[in-house]
């Protein structure tokens, strides 16, 4: 099964990530590694801060653009990776070995499949 | 058979069939579905054709074919990619195999996905009773004081959230087995202590609840015969349970363990309790249950409160905090300390408690200091204490002895 592990984290915890990059870093090329080289990784993406959001709705003809995430929260969605293993339990322990579990959160989804849209994908 | 000793039947033919299919499918609902339509099969077959020699597994088989029937006119894209393979294998080999009953790990399976730390510990309660001790979803809501509806809508979101979210109906591998059966173990104390102590309701004791626990103890046990806290714990809800009739008098009302008659005391509770914790200690692998229980044997092999061996119950509680060190565990080696020692020796060891506030709303630390002040000659003190304990307590029955024991001890 694939799951995404979206990670959260307040602003500062990431402030603080930025000083100790040297640390950090190495903790996310290691962990990156260890998936890699299970065969497990599926994709992987960090995001741009959130001040750099811009959240689009369309209401009736109106196309709404505003300048921000979609809702402002002390942890942001910092990135996610999308991995695939067997079962839940597999994939809860991949998250608590991120190296930022420590400090933020990491939320497990797992991905939906079967929907009509993926069949394009195929 | 009675009808109470049919209905467990009953129950734990359900709970066998719906853990067997759990696992080959990884949904419980599909579960569920197939083995009510099993039954419904069984009550006109075997009606006509007399009972098989193996019913179990006529019901599991029946249910496993119903199943696979409903995954082959499901559309092919609802379809998990292992259970096909699961299909593809022939039912035939399944049968044989599900018949002969790989019955240990179907049920584990059941109990490690029903007390998944995923779901919400409330959930996990809930989802324990009504698929491993097979209880209605009636049943669970009367005895939490739940709307059924609401129960019924926290089964139906785990079912989907454990299919969905791809949590496993197996034994946790070893590197998590010892955390997730702490877990297990938790959930069913969890029930007894619901029974025993319950916190809302009129009713002290609600026996139907520490009899699903203990029930559910004894399978565990036999699940895992070896796991010695396992054993522990069964232990420890068999010596509590033992002195269920002692703990209330016959308008209900609850009787301290210094005031009850202990003629009514379960002796062959206590003689299987003693047994199992007896059988768990020569394991050689202590923890807290063992403790707890050994702590409850003590009391039952002593003829009265005041003949009660206090510096081995002061000891055991000693070691008990070492493993789980808590302000509920220092109340209750204050107690004993303040029996075996004097209750002044016993204030000393609740004063920190006292002080650090952290739990004025437990109601048994302020019937515990009551107590000990009491002893200790200050009736006017004991009075406010046991006033605070009456007003900490939600359970009716025992702010009514706490009131009792409140005006007993003057002052107010």
């Amino acid at each position: 099964m694939k799951y995404a592990l979206l990670i959260y984290s307040s602003s500062r915890a990431r402030e603080y990530a930025a000083s100790a990059a040297g640390v950090t870093n190495d903790g996310f090329v290691a962990y990156t590694r260890a998936l890699q080289d299970a065969g497990l990784l599926v994709a992987a993406e960090q995001l741009t801060h959130t001040d750099t959001a811009t959240s689009v709705r369309v209401r009736g003809e109106d196309r709404l653009v505003t300048d921000g995430p979609f809702m402002e929260t002390k942890e942001h969605l910092l990135g996610f990776y999308l991995i695939d293993v067997p079962d839940l339990d597999t994939a809860l322990m991949w998250a608590a070995r991120m190296p930022i579990a420590a400090s933020g959160t990491v939320e497990v989804r797992a991905v939906q499949t079967g929907q009509p849209w993926q069949a394009v994908l195929d | 058979m009675n009808t109470a000793g049919l209905e467990r039947a009953f129950r734990e033919e359900w709970t066998t069939v719906v853990a067997a299919l759990a696992r080959r499918l990884g949904d419980l609902q599909g579960a569920e579905d197939a083995a009510a339509e099993a039954f419904a099969a069984a009550a006109r077959a075997w009606e006509r054709d007399g009972v098989p020699p193996n019913p179990g597994g006529w019901l599991t088989v029946t249910a496993w074919r119903k199943a696979v029937d409903q995954l082959r006119r499901d559309r092919p894209v609802a379809i998990d990619p292992h259970v096909l393979a699961e299909v593809a294998r022939g039912a035939s080999e399944e049968d044989e195999d599900m018949a002969a009953g790989g019955l240990v790990d179907d049920r584990l399976g059941l109990v490690f996905a029903c007390c998944h730390p995923a779901l919400a510990l409330e959930v996990r309660v809930a989802m324990t009773l009504r698929y491993v001790a097979g209880l209605t979803t009636r049943e669970i809501s009367a005895a939490f004081l739940l709307p059924e509806p609401t129960l019924a809508q926290r089964l139906v979101r785990a079912k989907r959230k454990i299919r969905e979210a791809g949590i496993r109906f197996e034994v946790p591998g070893p590197d998590s087995v010892t955390e997730r059966v702490r877990g297990v173990r938790a959930v069913v104390y969890l029930v007894f202590n619901e029974g025993y102590a319950a916190t809302g309701g009129d009713q002290l004791v609600r026996t139907e609840l520490c009899d699903e626990a203990i029930w559910l103890g004894q399978l565990l046990h036999r699940l895992l015969p070896a796991d010695a806290e396992t054993a522990g714990l069964l232990a420890l809800m068999l010596l509590h349970h033992s002195r269920a009739a002692a703990r209330q008098d016959p308008k209900g009302k609850p009787v301290p363990l210094a005031d009850q008659d202990r003629s009514l005391w379960d002796q062959a509770l206590i003689a299987e309790g003693t047994g199992v914790l007896d059988a768990a200690m020569a394991r050689r692998a202590p923890g807290p249950y063992q403790l707890q229980a050994a702590i409850i044997a003590v009391h039952t092999q002593a003829a009265s409160f005041e003949d009660t061996d206090w510096p081995q119950i002061a000891a055991l509680y000693g070691e008990l905090a070492r493993w789980d060190p808590s302000p509920v565990i220092e109340i209750n080696r204050a107690v004993a300390v303040g029996m075996a020692d004097g209750p002044r020796v016993g204030l000393a060891i609740l004063e920190p408690v006292l002080t650090s506030g952290m739990l004025a709303a437990y109601a048994p630390l302020h019937a515990a200091h009551a107590g000990l002040l009491e002893r200790a000659g200050e009736t006017e003190q004991a009075a406010a204490a046991w006033a605070r304990a009456a007003e900490a307590t939600g359970n009716e029955a025992l702010r009514d002895e706490l009131r009792r024991r409140r005006d007993e001890s003057g002052g107010l």
